[in-house]
């Protein structure tokens, strides 16, 4: 196997710091049979042609460049191995630039000495390289989305026109969620129902859309681009046929049907019977039975609406539908609900008659104009804000974004409609934050709607005239106002739909401290979720209006696209796996994949589905025998560059061993040394995917072969790629610690520091303080060094 | 007329010294009021609670003089109620200790007479003495 050793002057950026031809006489001595050139710029079209060339001259089978950061120009090198013929992966990058003649500019000679133990770890590196294929998956155009309100639809709709083909999921028997239910919108105070319908109509019509209502998701499985839903629709009992003939909506079933209830989308101020079509804006404008309360279903009692029916389309056999559907991409657009306002007792909702939540009094104002309307408001009504939101009593300490409109929005029609209603709106403070609201909410100032500042703490009902008694502090008079209400309108926050719940748990979609879903950044990734292929759309993600809401659906839309518009999906090759003829089955990895990623095959072995592992190496300190491993950064690879580094250590020198995360700390340690920052010389970097991927074994080896300190460094949690990886490091590195201590060897010897990317200084003090901490204590004694070795190697 | 207010350490200190004391964070008050509203001795106060939040907050060291924390029963209604979950109770608390803290002596010991001390029963000048509180 011949090797290629290409050392890069940068121009004097790394030559006149560290003495190239030194290095050069050194891998000689130490290797022998190796190719060393020497080039002024390596990364430009002549030092590249040099690689080529020399592959194809002297027929190199692995090459290392010592040269800048691998964050640099890795990936120019890579494509210069893959030009002449050999896997991009069996090269080493030497970070002599950034990590060395840089970060030690003045002391050239140590410099030196740190670059030996750089290229040194490469060379033992490249030599166990083997070359890595990138896995190609294939991409269809299937997108499910899961959830019929405004998100869904207008997703729906964007995919569909774009032409994919998107599955459409909605629970409620109609589309429009709770768009639907609304009076008017506002600012502009035009019809949602009027607004949405066309919409609604679209999705039902779109070649491209196939409509699932009163269906669920049974079940939802998949990973990155492939993913596997199991849909249940539940039955209407009315025949569905193509032939929409044959139901002729004729209502004689419901003329004749004898059980009424409180009709969802009128919110209970208005009923239906037990069949019935949602709303005269149902979309698909069909009847079905409500199981629960007909009495067919109850005692058999019944059965009035299939013998009055003239087409005899009624079914009571009718049994729930699986249907199974194979998709590239999932769109979450679950939504709200309100907040149950039941559960703040000192407000009385549920017991007090009119004291009603903000979506009943949406339907009210709806028919408030109405010869008879169905629910009356009386002469004085109070809007109280906050209820559900800003409120930590009850775990809800965000603000809920859009009740402060809709409140104005319901005050205004209300007295646009009955002017001599006396309105007041209790709040904390307003926020008016979209285009044109704020106008909107001095409309309504000028209409006459009080405005007062405080937060009813609790209300009573006058036993009598059930008015309701609201005590408040109007902050700015710094009086209390005692005064009874005919109608008193919670504003009641947004919540993350129940709905949503089992979506969450089967897709594995993480969730913010507000509880609703977890976008990938707040951002750049706004409508990704750390789960590839699945995007989120409306309030399933936060508080929302419809205009956000419309924008953030058409996003999710775009992400789509993005995605699938690429044909193929390119796997990263640095991935776990499992040494088949190693692993004996005893299963304790698999737990530890937050991807779920292990599975144990036919031969009773612990398996690695590539789709599903991001590569972090978390599972490889769970394996007790090491048959987990990780491409790129094997045990193999990294004990042998881990010894190689030390092996020029000299008699009471130190040296800090850092492994860094490639996303985080190593290139923080890069930006040090395109500052020039100093720090100890002791230190010697290492590029990791992961903190976690540090065994104990590889950190008690690394003690053994000469190292006196070792650091790890990750990113914090938040803002790591692996939010579970930290926790693993800890882990490693208490196991050490313990082992260190009985062996009587300073824990303080090893360190987990987080960093985020702007903490240079952070950095160089910490490494520092650690070079500084070994000056004060004894080395390690050369007998513990070899226990420590038997420790991880045996005898 | 408007009272004029200068902002400045003393009454930063005062602020920190009230937070210290009842371990309640008061700059988190929100001003929504929920305490004085729901507060069962309002009609006594002088000052409402949530006035009490706000004067401390912004350093007015003359909210001393007020009775409310005296009428404050420690009922904790404002506690359970208050959405950031402040204890508007600990807060009055903290203002009573700072007042027995300053030690005001009810009678100067100088000027009372031989008789008087002679008919006076002790517990009655221990009680007048470091116990004033306003």
């Amino acid at each position: 196997m011949k090797t290629g050793v290409y050392l890069c002057q940068c121009g004097g950026n790394i030559s006149n710091t560290i003495d190239l031809p030194k290095i050069a006489k050194h891998v000689k001595e130490k290797k022998g049979d190796i190719l060393i050139q020497e080039n002024s710029h390596m990364c430009s079209g002549a030092g590249q042609k040099l690689i080529i060339d020399d592959i194809k001259n002297h027929g190199l089978e692995k090459v290392v460049v010592a040269a800048c950061s691998p964050h640099f120009h890795e990936k120019t090198f890579r494509a210069a191995l893959q030009k002449a013929g050999l896997n991009p992966y069996v090269l080493e990058i030497s970070n002599f630039r950034e990590h060395c003649s840089w970060a030690h500019k003045n002391e050239p000679e140590i410099a030196t000495e740190k670059a030996k133990d750089i290229i040194d770890a490469s060379i033992a590196k490249v030599e166990l390289d083997f070359p890595l294929e990138e896995k190609k998956m294939q991409m269809g155009d299937e997108v499910l989305v899961i959830g019929g309100g405004i998100a869904g639809i207008q997703t729906s709709l964007d995919l569909a026109d774009a032409g994919k083909k998107v599955t459409l999921v909605e629970k409620q028997p109609t589309l429009g969620g709770k768009m639907a239910i609304l009076t008017k919108t506002f600012p502009t105070e035009d019809c949602a129902a009027c607004i949405i319908s066309p919409k609604m109509a679209a999705v039902q019509d779109h070649p491209n859309i196939t409509l699932y209502t009163n269906s669920e998701i049974e079940s939802i499985a998949g990973h990155r681009l492939h993913f596997e839903a199991k849909i249940k629709k539940n039955p209407r009992f009315i025949l569905d046929t193509i032939d929409m003939d044959q139901c002729l909506i004729c209502t004689k079933c419901v003329q004749e049907c004898p059980i009424e209830q409180p009709n969802y989308w009128e919110q209970g101020i208005m009923n239906r019977k037990a069949i019935y079509i949602p709303a005269p804006h149902a979309i698909p404008y069909k009847y079905l039975i409500d199981k629960e309360n007909c009495l067919h279903f109850k005692d058999g009692s019944c059965s009035i609406c299939a013998d009055v029916c003239p087409q005899k389309v009624i079914d009571f056999e009718q049994k729930a539908e699986f249907i199974d559907v194979a998709v590239d991409n999932v769109v979450v657009a679950t939504g709200y609900d309100i907040y149950d306002a039941t559960e703040k007792t000192v407000f009385g909702y549920g017991k007090y008659k009119n004291v009603v939540s903000a979506l009943e009094m949406e339907r009210i104002v709806d028919h408030i104009s109405e010869k008879e309307p169905p629910r009356e408001v009386g002469k004085r009504v109070a809007f109280v804000q906050c209820v559900g939101s800003r409120d930590k009593q009850i775990g809800r300490e965000y603000c809920s974004r859009v009740c402060c409109m809709f409140s104005v929005k319901l005050a205004s029609l209300l007295k646009q409609a009955k002017p001599e209603t006396d309105i007041y709106i209790f709040y904390t403070d307003l926020r008016a934050f979209g285009k044109g609201y704020e106008e909107y909410y001095k409309r309504s100032q000028e209409m006459g709607i009080k405005f007062v500042r405080g937060k009813p703490s609790h209300f009573t009902e006058d036993p009598d005239t059930k008015q309701v008694i609201v005590t408040v502090e109007d902050t700015l008079s710094r009086d209390i106002i005692q005064s009874e209400f005919d109608l008193v309108v919670l504003a009641n926050g947004m919540g993350l739909s129940a709905a949503s719940e089992p979506i969450a748990d089967q897709l594995k979609l993480a969730k913010s401290d507000d509880g609703f879903f977890k976008e990938a950044h707040p951002k750049y990734r706004p409508v990704d979720t750390l789960v590839e292929g699945i995007f989120l759309a409306g309030t399933a993600q936060g508080p929302k209006d419809i205009p956000d809401t419309v924008t953030q659906a058409s996003a999710a839309a775009g992400r789509v696209l993005a995605t699938l518009a690429q044909k193929e999906f390119s796997l990263d090759p640095v991935l776990a796996f499992v040494h088949q003829d190693i692993c004996d089955g005893c299963k304790q990895c698999l737990n530890e994949c937050p991807k779920k990623a292990i599975s144990i095959n036919a031969d009773g072995k612990a398996e690695i589905n590539e789709a599903l592992c991001l590569g972090c190496g978390s599972c490889l300190a769970s394996c007790p025998i090491e048959a987990i491993d990780l491409n790129y950064f094997t045990n193999d690879q990294m004990y042998a560059q881990i010894e190689a580094s030390l092996s020029n250590k000299k008699e009471g020198e130190k040296r800090i061993l850092i492994f860094a995360d490639e996303n985080t700390v190593y290139r923080l340690a890069d930006a040090c040394g395109v500052r020039k920052m100093k720090y100890s010389t002791d230190s010697r970097i290492f590029r990791i995917p992961s903190g976690s991927r540090m065994t104990s074994n590889l950190i008690k080896f690394a003690l053994s072969k000469g190292a006196d300190a070792v650091m790890i460094g990750d990113s914090p949690e938040k803002s790591s790629r692996f939010a579970w990886a930290n926790n693993v490091t800890k882990e490693n590195i208490k196991q050490v610690q313990s082992a260190l201590n009985d062996l009587q060897i300073e824990p303080e010897r090893l360190i987990f520091k987080e960093y985020s990317a702007g903490e240079l200084a952070r950095f160089t003090n910490d490494v520092d303080a650690i070079a500084e901490f070994l000056g004060t204590i004894a080395p390690i004694p050369n007998e513990t060094r070899d226990k420590l070795f038997t420790a991880v190697r045996g005898e | 007329m408007a009272k004029l207010i200068k902002l400045d350490d003393k009454g930063v200190e005062f602020l920190d010294k009230i937070m210290e004391l009842s371990g309640e964070t008061i700059t988190l008050c929100d001003q929504c009021g929920t305490c004085s509203g729901g507060c069962p001795f309002i009609a006594e106060m002088d000052v409402n609670p949530s006035q009490i939040m706000r004067q401390v907050m912004i350093g007015q060291k003359n909210i001393m003089e007020s009775k409310t924390m005296w009428i404050c029963a420690s009922c904790f209604t404002c506690t359970v109620r208050c959405p950031r979950e402040l204890d508007v109770s600990k807060v009055a608390e903290a203002l009573r200790q700072v007042k027995l803290r300053e030690a005001i002596d009810f009678i100067d010991i100088e000027k009372i007479s031989e008789e008087e001390a002679r008919i006076l029963p002790s517990i009655a000048i221990v009680g007048a003495f470091r116990k004033f509180t306003g």
